[in-house]
């Protein structure tokens, strides 16, 4: 098992024993920063070796994809899982958008593995976290009505999350390899190891989100398992119609099937406030996330090597 | 020397804090200070361990009718939805033109 997930399992651990080791929320932050600019460079980095052009066609393919995901979600959720529109549409869009740190394990699962990927899976990164929100938002409130999108997409952008992602990723690329290597220590080497403390704090959280699922019974975790698989199936189409070599489409399906929990929140609490945030959040913190983890990860890379054909 | 305002206090989730400061200084404040908060009630453990559990504490020190005219504000927009605490207290001022 990669190393990193045994530092989530101690987090989830200390928090069922009720440990009192505590993040403070500076460090939270600090951790979070540091992960999503770390993240951007090496994008921006593997970015600038390719022609930008050759970029547009899979992004916009893979744009398509963040808009599919939540429309798939959203009647499972509402029809089957008898809940109602702002719940449904709210869990759609945390389903249909990506968690970063999932992606940071895919990728460090594949390294050790010695199974490279391309560098455009960072800008597919940036790219998944945005639609998903809007056509969210758009699902619980209408097209049009009364939701101030200008706002909207400002706070959405401008967040954290995709400001210092899309920020790493330009730096990168304007920097290069070259340009980038005097950041070398901090930014990639020391990342694992961040990671590795940002995930024990992620498993403090997640073991808190269990006591919800409980509250709300078998289907939504149930969704927390299943949907996953449903993106990943989509990631892995798309990936294969693009050309993505094997880590690419493990990647892709790893993204497709990760669930947003920083993005967003954020956003659906400001935009779709009678939403509960516990559900959603309680779904793809307790569940998917810790799913992709240990067993959605390796499902996904084997998938993808049989797929195209390679021993899986 | 001093003179009498109303403090008000606002407890609410940290995702409201940039909204919250818009419509505070739109109806009237001269002002604000926020601190982080965490702690519990009807709405669980808000522990601030990460973003969506985090809280805030907004005091906002001003005229009584500018008071009552945010806390009407701002029980109508966001009470039903978010966790969230008000009250207000009489507090002594030094130089009362600020407030």
């Amino acid at each position: 098992m990669e190393p990193v997930i045994l530092f989530f399992l101690l987090g989830v651990a200390g928090g069922l024993a009720r440990t009192d080791m505590k993040f403070p929320t500076a460090l939270y932050e600090a951790l979070t920063i540091y992960l999503l600019l770390a993240i951007g460079l090496k994008g921006g980095v593997e970015l600038a070796k390719h022609p930008l052009l050759d970029a547009v066609l899979p992004s916009a393919a893979v744009v398509l994809l963040g808009v599919a995901i939540p429309l798939v979600a959203f009647p499972i959720l509402l029809r089957l899982g008898g809940l109602n529109r702002a719940d449904a549409a709210s869990i759609a869009a945390h389903y249909g958008s990506v968690s970063v740190v999932t992606f940071a394990v895919g990728a460090a699962y594949l390294n050790r593995l010695g199974e490279s990927y391309e560098g455009i899976l960072t800008v597919f990164l940036v790219l998944l976290e945005i639609p998903a929100i809007v056509v969210g938002i758009a699902l619980a409130k209408g097209v049009g009505k009364d939701v101030a999108w200008g706002r909207l997409v400002r706070e959405v952008m401008f967040g954290k999350s995709i400001f210092l992602l899309l920020g790493g990723l330009v730096v990168g690329w304007f920097a290069g390899l070259d340009g980038i290597a005097p950041l070398d220590r901090l930014f990639f080497d020391l990342f694992k190891g961040v990671l590795a403390l940002f995930l024990l704090e992620m498993g403090l959280v997640a073991s808190r989100q269990l006591d919800v699922l409980r509250r709300f019974g078998p289907f939504l975790a149930g969704f927390a398992v299943i949907m996953p698989m449903i993106s990943a199936a989509l990631g892995l189409v798309t990936g294969l119609l693009l050309g993505l070599s094997p880590g690419g489409m493990t990647l892709l399906a790893t993204l497709a099937a990760s669930a947003s929990y920083i993005a967003a929140p954020a956003a659906m609490r400001i935009a779709v406030p009678d939403a509960n945030p516990a559900l959603s959040v309680g779904a793809s913190l307790g569940i998917t996330f810790p799913f992709n983890l240990v067993a959605g990860i390796p499902i996904y890379h084997k998938a993808a090597l049989w797929l195209t054909g390679g021993d899986a | 020397m001093t003179a009498t305002r109303k403090l008000l206090t606002i407890i609410c989730e940290t995702d409201l804090e940039t909204r919250l400061g818009e419509d505070v200084m739109r109806l009237g404040a001269h002002g604000f200070t926020v601190t982080d908060a965490r702690g519990r009630g009807s709405r669980g453990l808000r522990d601030a361990s990460w973003d969506p559990t985090a809280n805030i504490r907004m005091e906002i020190i001003c005229e009584e009718r500018v008071a009552e005219t945010i806390a009407e504000h701002v029980r109508a927009a966001y009470s039903d939805n978010y966790a969230m605490v008000l009250y207000m207290v009489d507090v002594s001022v030094l130089r009362a033109e600020k407030f």
